[in-house]
C-alpha cells in the first residue's frame, strides 16, 4: 500500500501562498496531486489542511467532489485501471504537524510529535507504508510542467532552482501579498518593484527570509539572488519564501523576542534540546532586553551557544531553527542586541 | 443532526479522530467538548478515554472548557505582532473586560490569542 500527502498545515509566520492556491485555484493542487500519486503508485491520498484555513477546507472538499463526479478521482480513472482516492484530513491547530513525521501523527490520530529518522517517508511513512509528502505549492506546480514540459520549465529561473516561487511578502511594504515569481529574482526587486517598497518612505532596515524559521538579511542582501543556493551561500535559506520586511524603525530585539515566544509555545515537548531550550532562550533574550546596555556580552554567546547546541541536538526541525534568526541578527545587528546606541 | 448521526458519517478509526472532534465542538453552542463527548466518541472508535484526552489535550483549537458563542483570536506570531496585535488585544480586554483565554459573563465572546493564520498580507499598522 503507497499513500501520497499533501501538506497544507501552511503554518510558517509570514506564510499566505498555500491558502491562496486552495481557495482560489484548488483544481490545479487536486491534478497536481493525482498525477504525482500516479507517477509513484500511490492508492489513496490525504490532504492535510490546518484546522484555522475553513475556507480552504470548503474549498479543497468540494473541488474533490467535483473532480470524482467528473471521473477524474475514484476507480479506473479516465480509464487508465488506475484507481485513486483523495480525503481532506483537519489539522487542530499546532505549527508542528507541518513537519511531515508530525503530520503523520497527526493524520493517524495521535499527538503531534515526530519521529526518529530515518527510516524517511518514502520507505515508511503513513501507517508504517512508503508514503510521498510534498506541500500544496510543490504539487501545484506539476500539471504545467507536465503539460509544457521539463525544458520550458527548465528555461526559467536559475540553475539550480529551476522554474518559479511563490514569496509571500508582509511587513513594512506598501504593497504586501503573494507573488509568483522566477527564481533568481534580486530581493530588492521583490521589496522595492513587488511590494512597493518601504511604507511611510522610510528605510530599510531587514527583511526576514523564511519566516520565523529564517534569517535576518541586511541591507547588502537586496541584490542577492532569490534562490535556494545562493542564499545557502550566505548562510541564509529560502524556507516557505516568506518575506518579512522591517523599517528603520523596527526592533531586531523585539522580533527576535516574538520569534522565541512562537518556538516556545509550538514546541512540542518530546525532546529535551527543544522542550528546555526553547524556554532558556526566551529567559536568556528578556534577560538581555532587561539589562539594557548593561547586559553582558558574553549572555548574548549564550543565546547563540544555546541555540547552536539545540540544532545540533533537537529531534526535528523545530528545535534545529532558532540558531537561525539568532545567528543572523548577531552577525548583523549585533549593536541593536547590545543596545549600546540607546 | 445528532452527535450519533455525525459519528456514523465516519468509520471507526483514529484517523478520523480530528474531524470527529471538530464536528462535535462545531455542534456545542458553547463551542467546546464535554467528557460526555470525549467518553462518546472513545466508545465509538473503541479506544481509550485516554486516548481521546491526549488528542484534544494537544491541539490547540479545541477546548474542554465551555467557551462564547464567538471565539475572538489575535494573532500573536511575528508579522501580527509587528504590526501592532498586542494593542488589538489590549484594547479588546479592556472593551470586553476579561484577559485572554476567558470567557464574558453573559457567554458571548471568548477571547483568545493564536498563532499565525497565514493573513499576513492584511495584518494592521
Amino acid at each position: 500500500m503507497r499513500y501520497i500527502v499533501c501538506n497544507a498545515d501552511e503554518g510558517e509566520p509570514g506564510t499566505f501562498k498555500d491558502r491562496i492556491i486552495m481557495e482560489g485555484d484548488p483544481h490545479l493542487l487536486i491534478e497536481g496531486m493525482i498525477i504525482a500519486a500516479y507517477a509513484v503508485g500511490a492508492k489513496k491520498g490525504y490532504i492535510y489542511i490546518r484546522g484555522e484555513y475553513y475556507k480552504s477546507v470548503d474549498m479543497i472538499r468540494k473541488a474533490l467532489e467535483i473532480a470524482r463526479e467528473r471521473g477524474f478521482l475514484g476507480d479506473n480513472i479516465l480509464d487508465s485501471g488506475y484507481s485513486l482516492d483523495i480525503v481532506v484530513k483537519l489539522g487542530g491547530g499546532s505549527y508542528l504537524c507541518g513537519e511531515e513525521f508530525t503530520l503523520l501523527e497527526s493524520i493517524e490520530g495521535k499527538r503531534g510529535y515526530p519521529r526518529i529518522k530515518p527510516p524517511y517517508p518514502a520507505e515508511k511513512g503513513l501507517f508504517d507504508m512508503p508514503t510521498l509528502v510534498n506541500n500544496v505549492e510543490t504539487l501545484s506546480h506539476i500539471p504545467t510542467i507536465i503539460l509544457n514540459g521539463a525544458e520550458w520549465y527548465k528555461s526559467i529561473g536559475t540553475n539550480q532552482s529551476p522554474g518559479t516561487k511563490i514569496f509571500s511578502i508582509s511587513g513594512d511594504v506598501n504593497n504586501p501579498g503573494y507573488f509568483e515569481v522566477e527564481m533568481g529574482v534580486r530581493l530588492k526587486e521583490l521589496v522595492y518593484n513587488l511590494a512597493g517598497g518601504i511604507k511611510d518612505n522610510k528605510k530599510f532596515k531587514t527583511a526576514l527570509i523564511g519566516g520565523a524559521a529564517g534569517t535576518f538579511a541586511p541591507e547588502s542582501f537586496l541584490d542577492v539572488s532569490m534562490d535556494f543556493e545562493s542564499l545557502q551561500e550566505r548562510d541564509a535559506v529560502l524556507g516557505s519564501g516568506a518575506i518579512i520586511v522591517m523599517a528603520e524603525d523596527k526592533s531586531i530585539l523585539d522580533m527576535l523576542h516574538s520569534i522565541l515566544r512562537f518556538f516556545g509555545h509550538e514546541s512540542c515537548g518530546k525532546c529535551v534540546p527543544c522542550r528546555v531550550g526553547t524556554r532558556q532562550l526566551l529567559i536568556l533574550l528578556e534577560k538581555i532586553i532587561t539589562d539594557g546596555h548593561d547586559n553582558n556580552s558574553s549572555d548574548i554567546d549564550a543565546l547563540l551557544e544555546q541555540a547552536e547546541l539545540m540544532a545540533k541536538t533537537s529531534l526535528c526541525p523545530l528545535g534545529q531553527s532558532p540558531v537561525l534568526p539568532i545567528k543572523s541578527a548577531m552577525r548583523y545587528f549585533r549593536n541593536e542586541l547590545e543596545q549600546t546606541t540607546n | 443532526m445528532n452527535k450519533t448521526d455525525i459519528l456514523h458519517k465516519y468509520s471507526p478509526l483514529m484517523e478520523n479522530v480530528l474531524l470527529i472532534l471538530h464536528e462535535f465542538q462545531s455542534y456545542n453552542p458553547r463551542n467546546y467538548l464535554s467528557e460526555k463527548d470525549l467518553a462518546m466518541i472513545a466508545k465509538y472508535l473503541n479506544v481509550p478515554y485516554s486516548s481521546i484526552y491526549g488528542v484534544v489535550s494537544y491541539y490547540t483549537l479545541f477546548s474542554l472548557t465551555p467557551r462564547g458563542k464567538h471565539i475572538i483570536r489575535i494573532c500573536n506570531s511575528p508579522v501580527c505582532h509587528m504590526a501592532g496585535s498586542n494593542d488589538i488585544l489590549l484594547e479588546l480586554r479592556k472593551n470586553l473586560k476579561i484577559d485572554s483565554g476567558e470567557t464574558t459573563a453573559e457567554g458571548f465572546f471568548t477571547l483568545e490569542t493564536t498563532e499565525c493564520l497565514g493573513q499576513c498580507d492584511t495584518a494592521t499598522n
